[in-house]
């Protein structure tokens, strides 16, 4: 028994099974944030006048992780599109450069976390650092599923190729798509914890 | 999907022979994962329900009145399997934390484990792919992965019964400080809630992109059943109100485990001592954030309600529904609608009298599409003629209760007359007539409705009248009494049943006819326990010797009744039908019988 449009797109609606189930997901995802963005607005307009903690964070680590993700979300669309070319080695690369990415950036976050933690300040200290460390940890582990899910397509998962090189496609480009929403939320942390 | 290497064809259907536990167990069929949750789902609602005795059993003879009695029969098993007796009962009493306890879990097992896997996940599950002429969910995996979050957050939330010092104990809604301070219960609850929102987030993503992609060819959006509509409308609700709270259960946790203070306000005083290690955060935000997910909750369940009502509906009066297009554009509106209406549960929080207004408008806004769905269900009942079987009987009980618990609504709605109502017997009373006659009949309609569907069986008529008669009468002794306490000023969630509050020759206070009343509620809840016999007898007699039915018993019009009873997997033997019409062509005139399937080509 098959399910249609596991691969190709219904004519009418123009697209496969898991591209809408991702979308989905991702609406899922903004309602996730969002409620924790609406929570930092809360919290922010309701403290004491003067009390908000700002400039707390090393603006410079921020940025090159804000390059460094972006850069991942320019590589996995590069993995994408040589797949469409049928060049699973370059795809494979590129995969590669992602992880690479993703790791990079978790590893300069840590450093952020361990820098904070001996600085005492922790999630208890202040409504901003309980805020900080839940929306960037939230964050992280969005970063951890993604790179899981990499990993494994660049690996074991990658033998679909030589079966149904169209439907490895689809999945490299919906895992894309998460992680271009994981780039985004990043792009919005970075000014909301860093700058303002 | 795996299969194994012995397979014969009939038609595009694959007849898979896997073993026990993959065909029943970790299956990903679509119809047996929609009984896996209906049968799970009715353990709860039973669950749920006893909880709820052992309340009214102490509200109506509570220790250190007169009135006193022990809890009867169950008292010594409580005792012997919770942990201490201060946090459960002894001698029959049972404790104040004990029945915070209970009232905390009934409303979490009844909404979360219990009415939404019914409508959601049982009846969604097992007839919207038969409805729209599928072979599967689209994402059969997928679906089975949500069923078992759902089983894994019903275990944590008994399991949490056995902790020291309980389950959690805070109300369904778990509302900050108090929630923060709880017991370890808590921490479960928010656990378990954070495996049930993945549950029905998996769900929800399955079942609108099946909705969208795997309908059957010809089956256009007009074409679609009611109950698919009400059902896709219900996975957006699910699927973009749940989050928010899955994001305030993680601040929850935060504010629990690592002593955060995103809902701890400053100067906040527990006991006579100062709570100097939280500042900065708003209790408020919680009630926000849960509000958020808790009002679109209400339309979660009473959405495939009606859409069960009106398959029944359009089923046994045998005539079209009386205009299907308003029914589709006032569910959608509905849906949309319930997300700007959250703050009405919140005016005796001092938001603002600007914010109130905003939300007491909206809610007078969405009243509107209610009254369309409800009034075009009424109307389709004229001229047809009715038939008047049990399922029909349950669809049609739906009506007038949904309405007398929307219209005492309107009250709750309104800024002014919500002080004095917030809070008290009257709002139970409100709310458990839209779920309790309102959901639960529908869904006694769609068991009943599609019971010979899934087992090729009919259940009992005789039962089911011993069934639904007493179930109706008991269901209004129950609560109708509670709008009289609400009105006279019973404030909910007391330990006593108000007795403490009670008039006395010198001072103005409940007058004691409201609360004997409590008596006369918790016998009718007995009453009603009793009542459901007849249809557990009936569910189980019927499985092994009800009258056998072929394909369409109802002579119904929509595709699951093409399918063979019960259906193979992959459902439709030789592929999915071709629909050339609407999904409620009864009593067509000219046609050969009163009844137009919609997999029946023009004939030309």
């Amino acid at each position: 028994m098959d399910i249609p449009y596991t691969v190709k797109p219904r004519p009418d609606t123009g697209l496969y099974n898991a591209k809408i189930g991702i979308w989905l997901f991702l609406a899922s995802e903004v309602m996730l944030f969002g409620a924790l963005f609406s929570s930092y607005i809360m919290l922010r307009a309701g403290a004491e006048p003067g009390t908000w903690l700002t400039n707390q964070l090393q603006v410079p680590l921020g940025f090159i992780n804000t390059v460094v993700l972006i850069a991942s979300s320019v590589t996995v669309v590069y993995a994408w599109a040589n797949l469409k070319m049928g060049n699973i080695a370059r795809a494979r690369f590129f995969l590669l450069v992602t992880i690479a990415c993703g790791l990079v950036f978790l590893l300069i976050k840590s450093y952020e976390y361990y820098h904070k933690f001996s600085h005492h300040h922790y999630p208890s200290t202040d409504p901003y650092w309980a805020l900080y460390f839940t929306l960037t940890g939230l964050h992280a582990f969005h970063v951890i599923c993604g790179m899981v899910v990499f990993v494994y397509f660049w690996g074991p998962g990658a033998s679909m190729w030589k079966t149904d090189p169209e439907r490895y496609t689809n999945r490299i480009e919906v895992v894309g798509l998460f992680w271009h929403f994981v780039d985004l939320v990043w792009i919005f942390l970075f000014p909301l914890l860093y700058l303002l | 999907m795996q299969t194994t290497s012995e397979q014969s064809h009939h038609g595009d259907v694959h007849h898979e022979e896997l073993g026990f536990i993959r065909k029943y167990i970790f299956s990903t069929d679509h119809k047996v994962i929609g009984i896996q949750y209906g049968v799970t789902a009715i353990f709860f609602f039973l669950f749920g329900f006893s909880l709820m005795l052992l309340m009214r059993w102490q509200i109506a003879y509570p220790a250190g009145t007169e009135n006193f009695k022990p809890v009867p029969i169950v008292a010594d098993l409580i005792e012997k399997m919770l942990h201490a007796e201060s946090t459960s009962m002894s001698d029959g009493v049972i404790s104040s934390d004990f029945y915070n306890t209970l009232g905390a879990m009934h409303g979490t097992i009844m909404v979360f484990l219990a009415v939404v896997p019914m409508a959601f996940g049982a009846f969604g599950n097992f007839v919207v792919p038969l409805q729209i002429g599928a072979v599967d969910m689209t994402f059969p995996k997928i679906n089975a992965a949500s069923y078992w979050c759902y089983f894994a957050g019903g275990i944590v939330m008994v399991v949490s019964f056995f902790l020291p010092g309980g389950a959690a104990s805070s109300g369904w809604t778990s509302y900050t400080p108090l929630a923060v301070f709880a017991t370890t219960g808590q921490t479960f609850w928010l656990f378990g809630m954070v495996l049930l929102i993945t549950s029905s987030l998996l769900g929800a993503v399955n079942f609108i992109t099946t909705i969208i992609q795997e309908r059957a060819p010809g089956l256009t959006w007009m074409k679609l059943p009611f109950f698919v509509w009400a059902q896709f409308v219900t996975g957006f609700l699910l699927l973009l109100a749940f989050p928010p709270l899955e994001a305030a259960g993680v601040m929850q946790l935060m504010d629990r485990l690592a002593g955060t203070s995103f809902f701890m306000p400053s100067g906040l005083v527990v006991s006579e001592v100062l709570q100097e290690q939280y500042a900065g955060g708003s209790p408020l935000l919680w009630q926000h954030l849960f509000w958020f997910l808790g009002h679109p909750e209400v339309y979660v369940l009473i959405l495939p309600a009606m859409g069960i009502v009106c398959e029944i509906v359009a089923n046994n009066t045998r005539k079209p529904i009386f205009g299907y297009r308003s029914l589709v554009y006032a569910v959608l509106s509905l849906g949309f609608l319930s997300f700007i209406v959250w703050a009405h549960h919140m005016y005796l929080t001092g938001m603002g009298t600007v914010i109130s207004t905003f939300f007491q408008t909206t809610t007078m806004i969405i009243s509107i599409p209610s009254v369309i769905i409800l009034t075009v269900l009424f109307l389709s009942l004229w001229g047809g003629s009715i038939r008047f079987n049990v399922p029909m009987l349950f669809a049609l009980a739906f009506l007038p209760m949904f309405g007398i618990g929307g219209l005492t609504g309107l009250p709750l709605g309104l800024n002014a007359t919500d002080i004095h109502l917030h809070d008290s017997y009257y709002v139970i009373a409100h709310f458990h007539y839209v779920v309790a006659p309102g959901t639960i009949f529908a869904m006694f309609a769609g068991v009943y409705y599609w019971f010979p569907k899934a087992t090729g069986k009919k259940m009992s008529e005789f039962w089911g009248h011993v069934h639904f008669w007493p179930s109706l009468i008991f269901m209004n002794l129950i609560f109708m009494p509670m709008f009289i306490q609400g009105m006279a000023g019973m404030s909910r969630r007391m330990y006593d049943g108000g007795a403490f509050y009670a008039a006395t020759d010198d001072e103005i206070g409940l007058p004691m006819s409201v609360i004997d009343l409590n008596v006369n509620i918790t016998h009718a809840a007995i009453g009603l326990a009793i009542a459901q016999l007849p249809f557990l007898y009936n569910l189980v007699s019927s499985l092994f010797k009800g009258e056998k039915v072929g394909r369409n018993p109802w002579q119904a019009t929509t595709l699951e009744w093409v399918a063979a009873s019960p259906p193979p997997h992959g459902n439709f033997e030789g592929g999915a039908p071709t629909v050339y019409r609407g999904p409620y062509e009864y009593s067509v005139p000219g046609a050969k019988q009163d009844f137009t399937p919609q997999n029946e080509p023009d004939v030309k």
